[in-house]
């Protein structure tokens, strides 16, 4: 439990799903915290891509190997199953190319671990329905002119888009703050993390 | 901060006859003198040695000051105690080329048959080959293995060569500003500068020396050379439309930028030689890292770390082709990372970009060479 003080809560609960040793690419790696901590507790290769010059430098001072670019492009230039895992964690929803980034993601990577807001988390409802507002909450604080999210869904609308890709829910967990939520959780949890693997082997 | 202080440039000659130097496009050379210098110590078991590579018209004066001079090595702000290439941790060599005219073997030399200077007898000599003479120095020097390959431009193709050539002998590799192989552009850049050294007819096929130099020549060739180092912005904040009130209609320079590259090409002509000047464009041309499968299949054997570096406005070596190599390495399964600094210095940014470069370099080696102590 002592990691769980150190990291927040999503970075713990990922670190949860990864294996030791395993071959690691976190899609929009930020500062890098999350890579550390899997290159750290799990021994992890760890690699990222991120469009940030300043986040890079942050990555690169960690010991990472990190790609400066966006994920849009980045993607495609690697093999079939170059990674154990491909995490996006909060950066799909930021993704022009959607369908295209998720089917890339389970390509390269035998499993991916997908972080989603949920847009329909309930002070969300709340605000559209009662005040007529487009949502600002604590975990989607940007204000409509000054969103970098373009994509707005739901944890209801990612199960059914996984469906339809045909892409196996290995572990679903739905939180809220440092919480899991079981009850409801696309009215309650303001985010989702996903461990998603092909149904089928790349042929 | 710091600094080396004084330093010499020291000279390693090999490849005596009958045990020529077998050369990439046929030919053979012998005897081969290396101009290099080292700072740093080596290590109890030499596993901190770097090798930087220089650029095209650079030399094996790194860092550091001659005894004689008052101005430091090319890259005395990246080399040096608590640099990116710190000296108080690595033993840092820089070697000239094959083919240059800074204390190494090339088309100026005496040929030691003839007692004449080469010119165009000299063979012509390829990246590979100079990567070649860098590997003899570094088997007299007693390394088994670099911690690290380092250069930018031209000393990138070099970095790109020791990987795909003696992917075994080095952990990691830093190639700055270069590209696998050059685009029509740079290719047409280059010839423009060897025909203007050609159509001087001071040049003589190359037979001048103890002549009149073919000063103009060579002196446009680094002119059109410095107007592709530099970018539309940079030129524009150095000298915009700055001039002498005066105009005369002979022609003389009165804008500044004008000033500036008569004044580059004049002292360029005062150092360098013309002919290297062809033979090393020519390798530079010609060079292709992944020229064959033999090649591409020495680059996955390369199981070190390489951090690859762009600058925003490099036209001359625009970041695509550093991306390039990003592609390549990733498909070879190498760790590789990348950044594009932000920068308005064009290609030159490589010798200017001294902070961004620092904190990519000095956390990269950092973590390479962390990775040899646990090996122990």
């Amino acid at each position: 439990m002592k990691n769980r003080l150190e990291i927040s809560f999503d970075h713990w609960l990922i670190t949860q799903m990864v294996e030791e040793n395993s071959r690691v690419l976190d899609l929009g790696c930020g500062d890098g915290e999350l890579l550390k901590n899997l290159v750290k507790t799990k021994r992890c290769n760890g690699h990222g891509i991120e469009i940030s010059e300043k986040l890079v430098y942050l990555c690169i001072e960690k010991g990472l190997n990190v790609i400066h670019g966006d994920i849009d492009s980045g993607l495609s230039e690697y093999q079939t199953d170059s990674f154990d895992y491909v995490i996006l964690n909060q950066s799909l929803q930021q993704v022009l190319h959607f369908e295209k980034v998720f089917e890339e993601a389970l390509r390269v990577g035998r499993y991916a671990i997908i972080g989603v807001p949920n847009f329909a988390y309930w002070p969300a409802r709340f605000q559209v329905f009662f005040l007529g507002r487009t949502p600002a909450t604590s975990t989607l604080p940007y204000l409509w002119y000054e969103s970098p999210n373009i994509r707005w869904l739901s944890i209801s609308d990612f199960i059914t888009f996984c469906n339809k890709k045909k892409t196996k829910i290995v572990k679903a967990v739905c939180i809220n703050d440092a919480r899991i939520i079981k009850f409801f959780p696309n009215f309650f949890a303001s985010s989702a993390i996903f461990l998603l693997a092909r149904f089928k082997n790349i042929s | 901060m710091q600094e080396i202080g004084i330093v010499e440039t020291k000279y390693f000659t090999f490849a005596y006859p009958p045990h020529r130097l077998k050369l990439d496009l046929g030919e053979e050379i012998g005897p081969v003198t290396i101009a290099y210098e080292t700072y740093g110590k080596l290590n109890k078991n030499k596993t901190n040695a770097i090798l930087i590579l220089h650029a095209l018209s650079g030399d094996a004066h790194a860092a550091g000051f001659h005894a004689d001079q008052n101005r430091p090595g090319w890259w005395n702000d990246m080399i040096g105690p608590d640099k990116a290439f710190d000296t108080t941790k690595y033993f840092v060599i820089c070697s000239n080329i094959l083919g240059g005219c800074k204390g190494s073997t090339g088309p100026s030399s005496i040929n030691p048959e003839t007692k004449r200077n080469y010119g165009l007898s000299f063979p012509p000599i390829t990246i590979r080959d100079m990567v070649r003479c860098q590997k003899h120095l570094i088997d007299y020097l007693g390394i088994q293995k670099l911690l690290c390959v380092a250069g930018g431009s031209m000393g990138g193709m070099q970095v790109l060569a020791w990987m795909t050539d003696f992917p075994e002998k080095i952990r990691s590799a830093i190639p700055i500003a270069t590209a696998l192989r050059h685009s029509a552009q740079q290719i047409a850049f280059n010839e423009v500068g060897r025909q203007a050294i050609i159509a001087d007819p001071n040049w003589s096929d190359g037979d001048y020396y103890g002549h009149q130099i073919p000063s103009v020549g060579l002196s446009i060739a680094r002119m059109i050379g410095h107007i592709t180092y530099m970018s539309d912005i940079s030129m524009a904040r150095k000298f915009g439309r700055i001039r002498n009130k005066e105009f005369s209609s002979k022609f003389l320079a009165n804008f500044e930028v004008e000033k500036y590259l008569h004044y580059r090409g004049n002292s360029f002509v005062k150092r360098f030689d013309a002919n290297s000047y062809l033979y090393i464009t020519k390798a530079m041309d010609i060079f292709d890292a992944l020229e064959n499968s033999e090649k591409a299949n020495n680059l996955k054997k390369f199981n070190g770390d390489i951090l690859v570096i762009a600058f925003k406005s490099d036209w001359l070596y625009p970041a695509y082709q550093s991306k390039e190599i990003v592609r390549v390495c990733k498909q070879a399964g190498i760790n590789v990372s990348y950044c594009e600094i932000e920068s308005t210095y064009g290609h030159d940014a490589f010798l200017l970009e001294v902070r961004e470069q620092t904190c990519l370099i000095k956390h990269f080696l950092n973590k390479v060479f962390s990775k040899t102590i646990h090996e122990k």
